[in-house]
C-alpha cells in the first residue's frame, strides 16, 4: 500500500515537472515579454535593462534551471505587470473561479448522475431519449457557443439574467449553465452505459433470483459496480475545477483564474502564467491519486490479496 | 386448493424481439422429484426457467402459465415473483465466478438472503450462513466469510451460490449447467454435492445440462427439448436404455465413450436451425435420418406412449414396446445430408 | 524406427505474477520440466485441469512461448527463436488451433479470403491457383463452396471452426496442435468435427497434439495421452490403455469423475479440494495434498516420471507396475 502511494506520488510529481517544462520552454519561445510589457516604440537600452532585471538575457537553461530551484525553495516568482507575488495574485483569484466550477460540479453529479441511472433502468423511454440527446449537445457544442445561446435566450430576449459580470449571485448563473449542461450530458451518458453494462451481468440475475426487491438490486449490487466508470469522468471534472473555467469566464467577464491565465498569456507574464499551470496540474494530479484510491476501496479486485 | 405439483408450466412461451424462441412447454414438476433438461444450445432449456422466474431481459415477452402451488407467476404484479425467487424457487448458474457480486462480501451476499426470506439479522444471520457455508463445503468458512467472490476458486463460488439459494429453503432448485464451467474433478463434486443436498432437504431439483451422464445421476426423469419444444420426455431408465426421439437417439450416439472398443463418432448431421427460420413440420426434420414426408409438413405432438413416456415423433426410432399408437411402417426418407 | 517429427527435453516456462494491485511478483512455474516425443502422423492427447499448463505447453511446442529450460526440436533440427525468418519459415509445418474460432477469424474477412491467407504469407501457391487450393481445403473440412464468400459472424460455432481448421492446413503442415477446439462446440457438432479432424488426419498423415480437458474426446482422437497435472506429465500410456487401467492416482479420479450416462455416481472416487495453486506448489508430489493413498514418502519427495510397463510412464511412488495399479 505504501509502495503504491509513494510510486503514485512519485510520478504525480514527474508529470508536475513536465508541465512545468513544457510551459516554460513554450512561453520562453513564443514572444519576449520585453516587448509586450513596454510596448513596441521604447529605445533598446529600456529592453535591456528590462531583460537583465528579469534574467531573461541568460540562457534558458539557466533561466530554467533557477525557476525550479526558485519553485523548490517555495518562491514562485513575481508578476512582470504588477510586480507582485505571482503566486498571490493566483490565489487571489482562485474563490472567483470556485464561485463557478463548483455549483457547475455539483449540478452535474445530482443531475447527470440519477439522469443516466434513470435512464439505463428505463431504456427507450422519453427520459432514456433525452438524456442520448442532451449528452450528444454537450458533446458537440463547444462552451463559448452554449454561452452566447444562453446570453442570447436569457439576457437579451428574455432580459432576465445579467450576461457579465460578477456584481450579485445572479451573476453566476448563466456561467454556471454553460458550464455544467456539457457535463450532465456527458456524466449522464457515462452514467446511462456504466449501469446498463451492469445491469446485464450475470451477479444482476442472480440478485433478482434470490428475490431481492427491485429497488434493493438496483441500490445494493449494481450502482456499487457502476461506481468506478462514473467515478473516472467525476474525477475528472473534480481535476479540471481550476482550469475548467477559461472560455466561461472570458465569456461572462468573471474575474477567475481564467481571466488572468488569458490575460497573462497575452502579456508575457511568465510567473503567473506558470503559477496558474502549476495549480492546475496539480489538481489534476491529486484528483487523478485520489480516484485510484477509490478504485480500490471500490472494487475489490484491486486491492492487495493480502491473505494469501 | 392446493394442487398436487408442485410446479405446473403450461403452454409456456417466450419471443426475443418478435422471434419465437420456446413454443410452449409443457411440464410438471412433483414435490422432491428431481428432472433433467437436456438438449443443445439454444434449445430453450435455460430460457424456460428463467421464463419462469420472470428473470429474461425486458426485450423478452412471455405467455402461457407457471403456477407454483396453484399461484400464477405470469403477468401477475412483480412482488409475486419476488417472493417466488429464492424462497420457493431458486437458482443457481453456469459461470459461478461471474453469478456473484464482485463488490460484495461473500458472507453479505448469503445474509442478505437470509433477511429476505426468514427474516435473520446480525449475529443470528451470521451463524446460518456459517451453517450454510459449513454445509455446501467451504472449509475455513468463519475465515472466509468476510472475503470477495475473486477470492473463491470456480467451484467454491458454485459451493457459495448453493449455500446462498438454501438460504430461503426452496421448494425446488433450478441449476442451470452447475459444473459447465467447472473442472472435472470439480464437476464431480459438484454434482454429489447436488444429489446430497437433495437428498438431505427434499427438495425438487431440476438440472439443465447438456452433459446426458451427469442428468443421469441427478435426476429420475429428463426432458430432450430441440428448437424450443420438448421432444421427449421420461424415465431416465426408458430414455436412456431405449431412446424413442432420433434426436434423443442422437445425442446418445455422438457422445465418445470412456470404455470399450475405440469407433468412430456418429454425429447428427447439419445444424441447430436457427429459431427466425424453423424449418416446417418437425424442426428437427432436416436432420433426421428417419424423417418421412409427413415430418416435413405436419409437426408432431407431445403424446404419450404406452410405457408411461412423452414423445413428439411420426416416426420413433428404437423398440416399440407396447407402443401400439401408429404403424411403424411408413415410408422412411434418404437423409439429406 | 523413425525420429520423432516433434521431441521436447525438459521443457520449463516460468510466469511473473503479480497478486493484486499492491503484491508482489511471484513466479509461476506454468510448465515444470516436460519430456515428450509426438511421432509423424502420430496423435498425442494431453489431458489436465486449468492450471496444470497443458495450454503453455502446447504454445511452447510451437515455439510461440519460448521455454527458459529445455529445448525443442522439430524434424531433428532445433527450435528456431520466435520471430526470426526461420522459425516464421517452420510455423508453416506447424499450425495452431484454439477454443474460439471467433476470436481466431478476421472478422472482416471473407471465409475464402482467410483460408488463402496462408496459401499468401507462405508463397505456396501460385495466385492463379489459389481459388482451387481453397476450394479444395473448403471441401475438405465440409464446407459447402458457396459459403466462400460468407464472414465469420454468419457462420455457426462449428462452421467457424471448419475455418480455422483449413486455414491450418493451408500450409500442409506436419503438425497440428489443438487446444480445446471442440470444447465450445455442442456434442452432435463436435462429433462432426472430431471426426472430420481425424479424417484429415489420417489421409495427410498429420501428427497432432491435441489438447483438452474432455477425456472422452481424447480417448477417441488420441493414440497416446498424457495426463497433466500442475505442469507436469503425471502419466503417459496409449488411449487404449490409459483410460481403461488408470496407474496414477489422478488419472484414475479423472476417469472416475467422468460422469457415464446411466451409471450412479456411488462407488466413484471424487477427490477433495481443488488444483493447487501453481504459484504455491505444494512440497513433494504436487498431487499428495488431494491424493487419497499420499504416504510420507510423496510429502517430501518428488516422484520422477519413469516407465512401468510397456510404453507406459507414471509419476508416482506407488505404482510400481502396470500389473499392480494403485488400489484406491
Amino acid at each position: 500500500m505504501l509502495r503504491f502511494v509513494s510510486t503514485r506520488i512519485l510520478r504525480a510529481l514527474i508529470t508536475i515537472l513536465a508541465v512545468l517544462t513544457f510551459a516554460f520552454v513554450v512561453l520562453r519561445m513564443s514572444g519576449d515579454p520585453a516587448q509586450v510589457m513596454l510596448g513596441p516604440d521604447v529605445p533598446q537600452e529600456s529592453v535591456d535593462a528590462f531583460r537583465k532585471a528579469w534574467g531573461l538575457d541568460q540562457p534558458l537553461w539557466i533561466q530554467y534551471l533557477a525557476y525550479i530551484k526558485a519553485i523548490f525553495t517555495g518562491d514562485f516568482g513575481v508578476s512582470m505587470r504588477d510586480k507582485a507575488s505571482a503566486m498571490q495574485l493566483v490565489i487571489e483569484r482562485i474563490p472567483a473561479t470556485l464561485q463557478l466550477t463548483i455549483p457547475a460540479l455539483f449540478l452535474k453529479v445530482v443531475i447527470g448522475i440519477p439522469a443516466g441511472v434513470y435512464a439505463a433502468l428505463h431504456r427507450q423511454s422519453a427520459v432514456d431519449r433525452g438524456v442520448i440527446l442532451a449528452a450528444i449537445f454537450g458533446f458537440t457544442i463547444p462552451s463559448f457557443v452554449m454561452g452566447l445561446l444562453l446570453v442570447l435566450i436569457f439576457s437579451i430576449t428574455l432580459g432576465l439574467l445579467p450576461s457579465g459580470g460578477q456584481d450579485t449571485w445572479q451573476h453566476g448563473i448563466l456561467p454556471t449553465l454553460t458550464m455544467s449542461i456539457g457535463g450532465i450530458g456527458i456524466l449522464a451518458r457515462f452514467s446511462r452505459s456504466a449501469m446498463i453494462e451492469v445491469m446485464g451481468q450475470p451477479y444482476i440475475r442472480t440478485a433478482s433470483a434470490k428475490g431481492m426487491p427491485w429497488q434493493d438490486v438496483v441500490w445494493r449490487h449494481a450502482l456499487p459496480n457502476a461506481a468506478v466508470p462514473i467515478v473516472t469522468i467525476v474525477g475528472f471534472m473534480v481535476g479540471s475545477l481550476i482550469a475548467g473555467a477559461v472560455v466561461v469566464e472570458s465569456i461572462f467577464s468573471w474575474p477567475g483564474i481564467g481571466r488572468l491565465l488569458v490575460v497573462s498569456v497575452t502579456n508575457r507574464d511568465l510567473a503567473v502564467v506558470q503559477c496558474i499551470l502549476l495549480m492546475i496540474a496539480a489538481t489534476m494530479v491529486v484528483s487523478n491519486l485520489i480516484v485510484d484510491l477509490l478504485y480500490g476501496w471500490l472494487d475489490p479486485r484491486l486491492r492487495a490479496q493480502s491473505a494469501h | 386448493m392446493v394442487s398436487k405439483n408442485l410446479v405446473e408450466l403450461r403452454g409456456l412461451k417466450v419471443a426475443f424481439d418478435g422471434v419465437q424462441v420456446l413454443h410452449g412447454i409443457d411440464l410438471d414438476v412433483g414435490r422432491g422429484e428431481a428432472i433433467g433438461l437436456v438438449g443443445e444450445s439454444g434449445c430453450g432449456k435455460s430460457v424456460t426457467w428463467l421464463a419462469a422466474l420472470g428473470l429474461l431481459p425486458g426485450k423478452a415477452t412471455v405467455s402461457g402459465s407457471v403456477r407454483v402451488d396453484g399461484q400464477e407467476l405470469i403477468g401477475g404484479p412483480r412482488t409475486v415473483l419476488e417472493g417466488v425467487r429464492g424462497k420457493r424457487i431458486a437458482m443457481i448458474f453456469q459461470d459461478p465466478s461471474s453469478s456473484l457480486n464482485p463488490v460484495l462480501r461473500v458472507g453479505r451476499q448469503i445474509t442478505e438472503a437470509l433477511a429476505i426470506h426468514r427474516g435473520l439479522s446480525g449475529d443470528a444471520a451470521r451463524a446460518e450462513a456459517l451453517r450454510l457455508l459449513d454445509m455446501v463445503g467451504i472449509p475455513d468458512a468463519r475465515r472466509r466469510f468476510e472475503l470477495f467472490p475473486h477470492e473463491f476458486s470456480g467451484g467454491q463460488c458454485q459451493r457459495v451460490m448453493i449455500a446462498m439459494a438454501l438460504a430461503g429453503e426452496p421448494d425446488l432448485l433450478v441449476a442451470d449447467e452447475p459444473t459447465t464451467a467447472l473442472d472435472a474433478t470439480i464437476q464431480a463434486q459438484i454434482l454429489d454435492l447436488l444429489i446430497e443436498l437433495r437428498a438431505e432437504t427434499g427438495m425438487a431439483t431440476i438440472f439443465i445440462s447438456h452433459d446426458l451422464g451427469a442428468v443421469s445421476q441427478v435426476c429420475e426423469r429428463a426432458c430432450v427439448m430441440y428448437a424450443g419444444r420438448i421432444v421427449e420426455q421420461g424415465t431416465i431408465e426408458a430414455l436412456f436404455d431405449n431412446p424413442r426421439h432420433p434426436y434423443t437417439r442422437g445425442l446418445f450416439d455422438a457422445i465418445p465413450r470412456l470404455d470399450g472398443p475405440r469407433e468412430r463418432l456418429i454425429p447428427i448431421q447439419g445444424t441447430v436451425p436457427h429459431p427466425r427460420d424453423l424449418p416446417e413440420g418437425c424442426a428437427f426434420s432436416p436432420r433426421c435420418s428417419h424423417a418421412a414426408v409427413d415430418c416435413r409438413s405436419h409437426r408432431p405432438d407431445l403424446d404419450p406412449l404406452a410405457d408411461g413416456r412423452l414423445l413428439a415423433c411420426h416416426h420413433p426410432v428404437g423398440q416399440v414396446l407396447a407402443d401400439t399408437r401408429r404403424n411403424a411402417e411408413t415410408r422412411v426418407m434418404e437423409t439429406v445430408s | 524406427m523413425t525420429a520423432p517429427l516433434i521431441e521436447a527435453r525438459d521443457l520449463v516456462r516460468t510466469y511473473e505474477v503479480r497478486q493484486g494491485m499492491f503484491g508482489k511478483v511471484t513466479p509461476v512455474r506454468a510448465v515444470d520440466g516436460i519430456d515428450l516425443k509426438v511421432m509423424p502422423g502420430e496423435t498425442l492427447g494431453v489431458v489436465g485441469e486449468s492450471g496444470s499448463g497443458k495450454s503453455t505447453l502446447g504454445r511452447m511446442l510451437l515455439g510461440i512461448d519460448p521455454p527458459q529450460e529445455g529445448q525443442t526440436f522439430f524434424d531433428g533440427e532445433a527450435m528456431p527463436k520466435l520471430g526470426t525468418p526461420e522459425w516464421r519459415a517452420l510455423r508453416a509445418k506447424m499450425q495452431l488451433v484454439y477454443q474460439d474460432p471467433l476470436a481466431a477469424l478476421d472478422r472482416r474477412l471473407t471465409i475464402a479470403e482467410q483460408v488463402a491467407e496462408p496459401l499468401a504469407i507462405h508463397k505456396l501457391v501460385p495466385k492463379e491457383h489459389r481459388a482451387t487450393r481453397v476450394a479444395e481445403l473448403m471441401t475438405a473440412v465440409g464446407l459447402r463452396p458457396d459459403q466462400a464468400d460468407r464472414y465469420p459472424h454468419e457462420l455457426s460455432g462449428g462452421q467457424r471452426q471448419r475455418v480455422v481448421i483449413a486455414r491450418a492446413l493451408a500450409s500442409r503442415p506436419k503438425l497440428l496442435v489443438c487446444d480445446e477446439p471442440v470444447s465450445a462446440l455442442d456434442v452432435s457438432i463436435q462429433a462432426q468435427v472430431v471426426n472430420m479432424l481425424r479424417d484429415l488426419q489420417e489421409k495427410n498423415s498429420i501428427a497432432m497434439v491435441f489438447i483438452s480437458h474432455d477425456l472422452k474426446v481424447v480417448r477417441n482422437i488420441a493414440d497416446r495421452v498424457a495426463v497433466m497435472y500442475l505442469g507436469r506429465i503425471v502419466e503417459e500410456a496409449s488411449s487404449d490403455v490409459i483410460f481403461a487401467t488408470p496407474l496414477h492416482p489422478y488419472t484414475k479420479a479423472l476417469v472416475s469423475s467422468v460422469p457415464v450416462p446411466g451409471k450412479p455416481l456411488k462407488g466413484r472416487m471424487i477427490l477433495q479440494g481443488e488444483p493447487p495453486n501453481p504459484a504455491n506448489r505444494p512440497s513433494g508430489c504436487a498431487f499428495h495434498p488431494r491424493c487419497p493413498l499420499a504416504t510420507d514418502i510423496c510429502r517430501t519427495s518428488v516422484p520422477a516420471l519413469r516407465p512401468v510397463a510397456d510404453g507406459r510412464t507414471a509419476a508416482c511412488h506407488l505404482v510400481t507396475s502396470a500389473d499392480q495399479p494403485v488400489a484406491a
